[in-house]
């Protein structure tokens, strides 16, 4: 599987995009195939000072949960309030209308030290070795 | 099923994969997850008529003298009640109430067939030879036997013109011998949706023409293939047991709310002591049936409170597309089992709030009484 080489990955299968100084997060279009129909993503409130790596909100799929981790640390300035009525875009379009949150990040360096999509690539190949 | 090395295939698994579909190692075999996705296939089952490969559920062939005796002895059902033509649901348990598992038992005019999880097919298996009586054949043939369920409102219709016409007449639980889609096959009116529908058992060497046939006349009716993940969201939101999460050998019948397939008055059978013993001195807990409040759902293990008090733990949760709401079972002290009883279940570090209400959780389906 091909994954957007113009963002970055985690190894917890979220992606960001740096853009105009903040970042984008949203899970992978592995992630969402392993996850099946999401049916509720549960997100933080606005100004929620978030830490790298540590689960920020719960996407819930028909058949199973995961959490959501941040790929960078910062404050949450932007949530998707259209997943709220429409969970299921997160399977329809991950890394467009199905993003979840936007952080201003508290570090500028930490979006460089993420993944890319060659390296993600791998770690999924890993994963299913 | 323990299992070493590669799963083994069915005889669908060709067009699971031309399909697209995921696949997954379950009871040994590589089974699929979904085709396209959860919802869609539970809906179309819910709506129209889907199809599922469940080859690996185990068959075993029973027959001789004492055939039918030894499975009425091994069973919590009342196997020699039953008619020619007929299937029931039954518990097996230890003679300590405890359930080995939950199975079929189908009465031919010669013979008898026991459908059992593929999961448990290994431990089912060595648990009945031990008991099996001189001059009584007990043979496993799930390697010989391909099994395909037809699931939904429409199913018969699909069916109409590629069986005999007497399976379209048939009532729920009873079946027959006939040919479907040309392949010699049992045609057994049963499933584990909820809706009407049917169960085709055949030789694997059938496989091609009976897939392809019931997708060719399906397509009118809107069939499509449905996977395991399906499955599970159609059969809970029935309150069907699944074996491994809401019984196992620490559970009994009677705790499960399957105490309708205990015959305590048949006769001797394995478990009948305990299970007299357990109804008598009343359950200490009960499995039931709880909505939750929210969109986040309830998991298998996930622990159960009432009034800050570890009460329970959850034995299957999901999503229930038909519903649009979570639901979930689990076992809890029998004083709370009361409708509209409210329970807290744990989810991470977050409290759902649930509600006990009667199964099945849907009550619209097209099954027949």
């Amino acid at each position: 599987m091909a994954y957007p080489d113009d963002i970055r990955y985690t190894a917890e299968h979220e992606w960001a995009r740096l853009e105009k100084g903040l970042v984008t997060v949203g899970i992978t279009s592995y992630a969402t195939d392993q996850l099946g129909d999401v049916v509720f993503v549960e997100l933080p409130p606005l100004g929620r000072a978030l830490e790298a790596m540590k689960a920020f909100g719960v996407v819930e799929a028909v058949k199973t949960v995961s959490d959501l981790f941040a790929p960078v640390a910062g404050e949450v300035v932007e949530v998707n309030g259209a997943l709220a009525g429409n969970p299921a875009l997160v399977n329809q379009d991950p890394y467009g209308a199905g993003w979840m949150v936007r952080i201003r990040p508290a570090d500028a360096q930490q979006y460089g030290r993420l993944m890319s999509s060659a390296d993600y690539a791998k770690h999924v190949e890993a994963q299913h070795a | 099923m323990p299992t070493s090395g590669a799963p083994k295939l069915t005889p669908f698994t060709a067009f699971h994969r031309a399909l697209g579909a995921k696949l997954v190692e379950f009871a040994g075999y590589e089974m699929p997850l979904r085709y396209t996705g959860d919802v869609r296939e539970h809906l179309c089952v819910r709506n129209a008529v889907g199809l599922f490969d469940i080859t690996h559920m185990g068959e075993y062939h029973v027959a001789g003298p004492g055939a039918g005796e030894f499975i009425h002895r091994s069973v919590t059902n009342d196997v020699l009640g039953m008619q020619v033509g007929q299937a029931i649901y039954s518990a097996m348990c230890r003679p300590d109430g405890g359930i080995v598992d939950d199975l079929l038992v189908y009465r031919f005019p010669n013979r008898w067939m026991m459908v059992v999880n593929g999961a448990t097919n290994a431990k089912d298996y060595a648990w009945l030879k031990s008991q099996v009586p001189a001059g009584v054949e007990f043979r496993d043939v799930t390697e010989e036997t391909a099994l395909l369920a037809l699931q939904g409102p429409r199913a018969e219709h699909v069916l109409r013109g590629h069986v005999p016409d007497a399976a379209l007449d048939l009532g729920f639980y009873r079946f027959l011998e006939g040919n479907a889609f040309g392949a010699p096959a049992v045609i057994s009116r049963t499933g584990y949706t909820g809706e009407d529908g049917f169960e085709l058992y055949f030789a694997p060497r059938y496989a091609p023409q009976v897939w392809e046939g019931l997708l060719a006349a399906g397509a009118p009716h809107g069939l499509e293939p449905v996977g395991l993940a399906a499955r599970d969201t159609l059969r809970l939101e029935m309150g069907y047991m699944l074996y491994g999460n809401d019984i196992d050998e620490r559970t009994t019948p009677l705790e499960a709310g399957i105490g309708w397939t205990v015959k305590l008055k048949k006769g001797d059978f394995v478990g009948r002591e305990a299970l007299l013993r357990q109804k008598e001195q009343g359950l200490a807990r009960k499995l039931v049936g709880f909505t939750v409040d929210g969109r986040r759902v309830p998991r298998h293990d996930m622990n159960i409170e009432s009034g800050g008090r570890a009460v329970g733990r959850v034995t299957s949760g999901t999503f229930s597309p038909s519903l649009e709401r979570p639901i979930g079972m689990g076992y809890v002290e029998t004083a709370l089992d009361r409708p509209d009883g409210s329970l807290e279940v744990l989810a991470g570090g977050t409290r759902l709030d649930a509600r006990i209400v009667p199964r099945p959780f849907w009550t619209r389906g097209s099954r027949r009484a």
